[in-house]
């Protein structure tokens, strides 16, 4: 098990002494090599369950489990835990320095003990794994790369150390729809290498078509979670039926509406689809 | 015609080598809502960012309302007639209370000070935010925060008013609100240049300009220009849902009468074709 939370809460005090829950009683469990989406209004908590299991925060309550080891017990070394989660946070091209790429992306590695080789091996695997020609891009100066490319060289960056596991809030959040799908294949194919990915995202569409398991979260509780293809069946029949929906789902209940039942199970758009060429070609209910 | 852009051509580089903008014509009419459409990198923001003189015109001709936006002694007058409303509203926040913020552009441009506390109130007002004058911005959530940073252009009454991705970082919730009220300004006789890659937010727009590598692809009616598929891959942009749908029952031979734009379209043409059937 790559990650096990318990009983997790997490509360702060506002200027004029407000108490905020921000996470709630939070329990779950997160195999190794799967790939979990988080979905949630603003201000829902998902964020801040980043940061709790990335160690940047403490809970108030409860425990955080990386690989069996209790991350807030005493004596832990989160140092290890630095090594083994990777973080991405929101608009990660704002912390872009260096003069050029490749010394950007090396950046982190610097005191990984590995040789200058190793490192310069490391920055090509992990600018090439985020769909970059290494030789173009290794002398340009990061901040001169168009926002979508910045991005995918911060993210080379957290790369670029092989996180077992690796976090990511609103990754394609303000890219451009070929963006989105490359960074997402990307992703893809770095958990089917054995990574472990936790993806925090609005893009309903993303979430459908890449995560295997979804975590739900309600004014910070943890209100559904499973497969994410359930999950989303699930949440349609829910009464606030605009959240957590996917455009497919939508066109779905507007079909249903108007005395066109779709399966249930529509939930991406190439469900959709076959539905339709099913009820459509007279292969459906006559 | 309020915005009228000839031949514009722009280079971020000291030696003009790679072109942000290459040749771009442009027209614009008073009271129009136009969306620009284009991948990262497409020049959307570039070109823009012209018309209130936040960039300089390195080649060609624009006019804006009637400006010469070459006119250095001019640039205050366009910043003014030109809103600008950001992706990121977090990072132009100067005050910590929200009516401050607002007040802080009225105050720049020497508003008389009797005036400032109506204006705040009738620019809250305007993005249904009344309650919100005396709230830290911080704790606002980002469809509010965008909303008040839109106050605070709004408080200086610009005729035109440019949306750069602002509906990029905010949940479909946000989203929807900063649409609403981009459309009601619309209603109210503004300018609305927004900018976007969600082709969703061009559906409604009078005029969708499609950009792409610095050029302007195709301008035009967002029925035309998003039902084109061919033109929409040459941008790299994934056209809306039912016009994929279209497609895609076409060729597996299931033909809809027309190709729709909106889901509200789509669902008439599977009914209309299922009655048949």
């Amino acid at each position: 098990m790559a990650i096990k939370i318990e009983n997790l809460s997490y509360s702060y005090l506002q200027p004029f002494g407000e108490k905020v829950e921000a996470l709630k009683n939070v329990s779950c469990s997160i195999a190794d090599g799967d790939f979990v989406g988080i979905m949630g209004h603003t201000g829902c908590g998902k964020t801040t369950l980043l940061q709790l299991l990335a160690g940047l925060r403490a809970p108030t309550s409860g425990q955080i489990y990386v690989n069996g080891e209790e991350i807030n017990a005493k004596g832990y070394d989160k140092s290890s835990l630095r090594q083994t989660v990777g973080v991405v946070f929101q608009n990660p091209e704002y912390q872009l320095f260096a003069t050029t790429v490749e010394k950007d992306v090396a950046f982190g590695l610097k005191h990984s003990g590995l040789s200058r080789q190793e490192v310069t091996a490391r920055v090509q695997w992990a600018l090439e794994t985020m769909g970059f020609d290494f030789a173009k891009i290794r002398s340009q100066s990061p901040l001169a790369l168009s926002g979508g490319e910045k991005r995918r060289v911060a993210i080379a960056g957290v790369l670029a150390r092989k996180p077992e596991i690796l976090l990511f809030d609103e990754p394609i959040a303000g890219l451009d729809p070929y963006g989105r799908e490359n960074f997402l294949r990307f992703v893809g194919e770095i958990n089917q290498a054995g990574t472990t990915v936790l993806m925090v995202s609005h893009n309903m569409e993303a979430l459908a078509e890449y995560t295997k398991h979804l975590l739900v979260l309600e004014q910070g509780r943890l209100i559904d979670s499973g497969p994410t293809r359930e999950v989303f069946v699930r949440l349609k029949q829910r009464k606030n039926g605009a959240f957590g929906q996917t455009k497919a789902q939508k066109i779905a209940t507007l079909l249903a509406e108007v005395k066109l039942p779709l399966s249930s199970g529509v939930v991406t758009y190439a469900d959709l689809l076959s539905a339709l060429k099913q009820e459509l070609t007279g292969g459906g209910r006559g | 015609m309020l915005i009228a852009g000839n031949n514009i051509s722009f280079s971020y580089d000291f030696d003009g080598s790679s072109l942000a903008l290459q040749n771009v014509d442009i027209r614009i009419e008073q009271g129009e809502f136009v969306a620009i459409l284009g991948c990262n990198g497409s020049g959307k923001s570039t070109l823009v960012k012209h018309f209130n003189a936040l960039l300089q015109l390195q080649q060609g001709e624009l006019r804006v309302a009637q400006i010469d936006a070459r006119n250095e002694k001019d640039i205050w007058y366009l910043r003014r007639l030109c809103g600008m409303v950001f992706q990121n509203p977090d990072q132009q926040f100067v005050s910590s209370v929200v009516e401050e913020e607002i007040a802080f552009g009225l105050e720049n441009y020497e508003t008389p000070r009797d005036e400032i506390p109506n204006r705040i109130q009738a620019a809250l007002a305007l993005v249904e935010m009344s309650g919100y004058a005396k709230r830290a911005p911080n704790t606002l959530s980002g469809g509010e925060k965008q909303r008040i940073a839109l106050a605070g252009v709004l408080a200086l009454e610009p005729e035109i008013i440019i949306f750069d991705e602002v509906t990029a970082m905010l949940d479909p919730n946000g989203r929807q609100e900063v649409v609403e009220i981009m459309h009601k300004l619309h209603g109210a006789g503004k300018t609305i240049i927004a900018i976007t890659h969600y082709v969703e937010e061009a559906v409604a727009a009078d005029k969708v300009i499609l950009m792409h590598k610095g050029r302007v692809l195709a301008c035009g009616g967002p029925r035309a220009i998003l039902s084109d598929l061919d033109l929409m891959r040459e941008a790299e942009l994934i056209p809306p849902l039912p016009v994929r749908l279209y497609h895609d029952l076409r060729q597996a031979g299931v033909h809809l009468r027309h190709c729709p734009l909106t889901d509200e379209e789509l669902v008439e043409e599977i009914w209309q074709l299922r009655s048949k059937i």
